[in-house]
């Protein structure tokens, strides 16, 4: 193999696995360590920087980083990460006056239809560098389906209003109660820029026998959630079926529970273990009594008079075609009704895109979506911008926040007369953590705790208020016991051949027999010729030559819990540890050289 | 020394032995020694070797003296029975604990300190009588606790740290043990795991006084220019006679050899040597020819390593004591006291 290139940001950016996973690249360790230290609004800064909306994200991430989490590997659970957030936004002072201050016009006006997490990324990034941003929303607030669709048990509004107003606040002009009906006519408005964060607005339909009969009591769930937001809708009858497996039919079934559903039930097409829905998110509704049954396909509402007295479902298994593919196969049992009052139907999301015609340069692909390209987020119209759900499909608010950073860096060099396709690397800031002969600036006594769970509301008192928040954080006791179980992926064990007089002392301290030095070799064949085996394949082996006896250090990153101790038992400063802070460079990051290297 | 704990994680694939154990359930705390100290090597040769040969910890006794040699028993097999004992007075100790109970594994653990001055003699009679046992000497030639002195194994016009040459001549601890009669004699270099590990169980194996020479880099005080114990100089002279691999129990041996260079030594237990001669006029099993090989090589200034020397038909003192099977602390009154019928037989044939 040939040496590792550590000047490439990617390399070490890899081994921060969270870091890696999250689509804004939130720097997690990092804002962790601040936790431990109890700078809670120094952590919340450096999450409303990467990711917008740390309090609202903390109680609602889909959280990609916790299975990527290197600890889930090197013991069973990750760090809890995502309630970590909430820690910093919990419990920080006023951080009002570190927000950017609204900036002085640069005379270009940028239109943002949505109100959404979307397009509230884009003008966060873009109002501080003098844009004039407008947001159009149908709803008379901004928030978009944060506000409408997470019940206010998982998320409150103060929550909402704080995290939207730093942003409202930056000089940004929010229009609400105004559903843009025409692309054409926003075109001819003269904005400089346009970006469409309009979200993924439409429930999937389940056109089965019954449906139109029975229309009183089957509700499309997102547009149901939506309206008991709003207090349109505040009762539901006694027994309720939600048909889906994923977030939306999670957050219906509990909100079902909390309006006089006694018996709620999910009823999904696929297996417990295929559902959509995130794990934490099934767990939930399970202990509010929520059974879900799986492998039922629902066949037909029936009723009676117009009023619905059931569905009927047939009952599928699992098989699997040479390909792998999953086939929904009936078993030939008996088809069962299961009786209820309400159906609420969460199937799916779907974009629609009535409003935006034809003929105006943006072009639609074959399922009818926008082509938006997934580096730039920009339209086939050099004009127009996507972001969010309205780009590729229903995806979550972590990606929303990303997709709003990438097109606000791509109007903001379009505007600057650039090539919006040159994207420019991470900033990384590298130091030492050595500060005497075995002691660093980071804590590497690794805690052996196992993950805390997070408290939860007593659920008798949960259940009677529909606004009373299930989740209660953790508390800074616990928060900093969660926070101790972060290996510090982010100090990065970095080797100098030339200072190494292959004592073997790193090799025998290694608590996950992490070091090699052997032989050079093919990366296939080294992979097996190390201490332990170098099994996980997306994890990076980490290659330096240049020894005396010709042989090579080989580092597998896979397990490595960043104790340090290589560096502690190195005789020579060989190993030593070194924090890589590596930001992702949004509009307004003053300096955007392409061609800058990390190290 | 570090700070901190070695944490208790370990490897998920980490490769398990016989018991179920592994090789991080054959550590001890955490090496107070310097960083980089060749010593926490052979601790963590030891652990390799008992992990490989599925010791049960409790079956072994670590024994050592004083110094910074003596002091690595504590960073293995912390399961196990351990006596640090006096200066030098470790082949004492451990003869004892033998002749009390045969049963346990000896791993006699010392520095050219401990037995190559103080307890030279101590050194001498535990080899001569044949204890069952494996000594290692971990060897780098200073006194590391005092700062950096000669010791009696340092090579006459070697420099010390400071400069100064040594004037006085080396004591070659596998010559001696070689000429008292040692049953299974080493050598080998802390920087050489894959040496070593295999030499480690072989001894441990080996039914009668096993010596194993490790010379052992001390970074603190004696790895620069001008040492013949430091890390480059040991590479650089480094002569190996053999490559040794260790097979145990009934299995075949499956290691691909090319034919006509190896050479297998069968043990008491059972366990096989299979060695690979890289000196093909060497033979393990001639005492007096590997004394002057050593002396030939020495006087060139090479280190040579390897097993030199191997008898597998070798006795223990049990057996010129002709003691019972039975470990004696295991020996009840009624096995030592045969009852007044015994006795009266006994009196009536001295009558």
């Amino acid at each position: 193999m040939k040496p590792t290139d550590i000047a490439a940001p990617d390399y070490f950016h890899k081994v921060v696995d969270c870091q890696w996973a999250c689509p804004a690249h939130t720097p997690v360790p990092e804002y962790i360590r601040l936790i431990a230290e109890g700078r809670y609004s120094d952590a919340y800064m450096i999450n409303w920087k990467s990711n917008v909306f740390p309090g609202i994200l903390g109680r609602t991430c889909d959280r990609p980083c916790e299975p990527a989490c290197r600890r889930g590997r090197v013991e069973k659970d990750p760090v809890a990460i995502c309630r970590l957030k909430r820690v910093a936004a919990d419990y920080k002072d006023d951080v009002s006056h570190r927000m950017p201050k609204p900036a002085p016009k640069n005379g270009k006006r940028v239109a943002l239809v949505g109100g959404g997490p979307a397009s509230l990324a884009v003008a966060r990034d873009l109002a501080p560098i003098g844009y004039h941003c407008v947001v159009f929303d149908q709803d008379p607030q901004a928030g978009g389906m944060m506000r409408t669709q997470i019940p206010k048990f998982r998320l409150p509004n103060a929550v909402i209003d704080e995290e939207c107003n730093y942003i409202l606040n930056l000089g940004i002009e929010f229009v609400g109660g105004t559903r843009i009906d025409s692309m054409k006519k926003l075109l001819s408005e003269n904005f400089d820029a346009i970006f469409v964060g309009s979200g993924a607005p439409r429930g999937r339909e389940l056109e089965i026998p019954g449906r139109k009969e029975a229309a009183k009591n089957i509700h499309i769930g997102i547009d149901w959630l939506s309206s008991v937001s709003f207090g349109h809708i505040s009762q539901i009858g006694k027994r309720v079926i939600v048909l889906g497996g994923g977030n939306t039919a999670m957050d219906c079934c509990r909100t079902a529970r909390r309006l006089g559903g006694e018996s709620v039930k999910v009823i999904v097409r696929s297996g417990f273990e295929e559902m959509k829905a995130s794990p934490w998110e099934k767990e939930d509704a399970l202990h509010e009594d929520i059974p879900i049954l799986n492998f039922m396909v629902p066949k037909a509402f029936t009723h009676d008079n117009g009023k619905l007295t059931g569905v009927t479902f047939e009952k599928v298994k699992a098989e699997y075609d040479a390909k792998g593919r999953r086939n929904l196969v009936p078993t030939g049992e008996a088809d069962e009704t299961v009786p209820c009052d309400d159906v609420l139907v969460a199937v799916g999301q779907e974009n629609a895109f009535p409003w935006i015609e034809r003929d105006n340069g943006i072009e639609f692909d074959k399922w009818d979506m926008p082509k938006v390209d997934p580096k730039t987020m920009a339209s086939s119209n050099p004009k127009v911008f996507f972001g969010g759900d309205a780009a590729f499909g229903p995806k979550n608010i972590i990606w929303a926040v990303a997709h709003g950073h990438d097109a606000a860096l791509s109007i903001h060099k379009m505007l600057s007369g650039e090539d919006i396709k040159e994207r420019p690397l991470p900033e990384v800031t590298i130091s030492s953590q050595k500060m005497g002969i075995h002691e660093w600036s980071y804590d590497n006594d690794i805690s052996g705790d196992k993950r805390f769970r997070v408290p939860h509301r007593e659920k008798v008192i949960a259940l009677k208020d529909i606004k009373a928040e299930v989740e209660l954080g953790f508390d800074p006791k616990l928060g900093f016991a969660e926070a101790q179980r972060c290996l510090n992926c982010d100090v990065q064990t970095v080797f100098a051949s030339q200072l190494c007089i292959e004592c073997d002392a790193c090799v025998d301290i290694c608590p996950m027999d992490c070091i090699t030095f052997t032989e050079n070799g093919e990366e296939a064949d080294l992979r097996t010729r190390l201490q332990a085996p170098a099994k996980n394949l997306t994890q990076d082996l980490y290659v330096q030559d240049g020894l005396k006896t010709g042989r090579v250090m080989v580092k597998d990153e896979d397990v490595c819990l960043h104790c340090g101790l290589c560096a502690e038992r190195c005789p020579t400063g060989a190993w030593d540890m070194q924090k890589y802070l590596i930001d992702m460079t949004n509009a307004g990051t003053p300096c955007q050289q392409p061609a800058r290297s990390a190290a | 020394m570090t700070y901190i704990a070695k944490p208790k994680f370990h490897h998920p694939g980490l490769p398990k032995n016989e018991l179920g154990f592994t090789h991080r359930d054959y550590e001890g705390k955490v090496s107070t020694l310097c960083a980089g100290c060749g010593h926490d090597s052979i601790t963590a040769s030891i652990i390799e070797a008992c992990f490989e040969l599925s010791i049960e910890p409790h079956r072994v006794a670590k024994i050592s003296g004083i110094g910074c040699s003596s002091k690595t028993p504590d960073y293995f097999l912390g399961n196990s029975h351990g006596f640090n004992s006096v200066h030098g007075r470790m082949p004492s100790v451990l003869t004892g604990a033998n002749l009390a109970n045969r049963d346990l594994i000896y791993l006699g653990v010392s520095g050219d300190g401990d037995s190559a001055s103080i307890g030279f003699g101590q050194f001498a009679h535990a080899i001569r009588r044949g204890v069952n046992m494996a000594y290692i000497v971990e060897n780098n030639g200073v006194y590391g606790l005092t700062k950096g002195q000669f010791s009696a194994t340092a090579d006459r016009g070697s420099k010390s740290k400071r400069g100064v040459t040594n004037t006085d001549n080396a004591i070659d601890l596998v010559a001696i043990a070689l000429q008292l009669g040692a049953s299974f004699v080493a050598r080998s270099f802390s920087g050489d795991k894959t040496q070593l590990v295999p030499l480690i169980e072989a001894a441990i194996t080996h039914k009668g006084a096993s010596f194993i020479d490790v010379i052992s880099p001390c970074v603190a005080f004696n790895n620069h220019t001008g040492s013949t114990k430091s890390f480059d100089y040991v590479r650089e002279h480094n002569d190996a006679v053999n490559r040794l691999d260790v097979i145990t129990g009934r299995a075949p041996i499956t290691v691909d050899y090319a034919p006509g260079t190896v050479q297998v030594v069968e043990q008491h237990d059972g366990t096989r040597l299979a060695l690979r001669k890289l000196d093909a006029d060497y033979d393990v099993h001639d005492r007096l020819a590997a004394m002057a090989f050593l002396q030939k090589h020495a006087a060139k200034g090479q280190v040579v390593t390897g097993l030199l020397y191997v008898d597998p038909e070798a006795d223990d003192l049990h057996t010129h004591l002709n003691t019972v099977e039975q470990p004696l602390n295991t020996l009840e009154a009624k096995d030592l006291c045969p009852g007044s019928a015994a006795l009266e037989k006994f009196n009536a044939s001295l009558r």
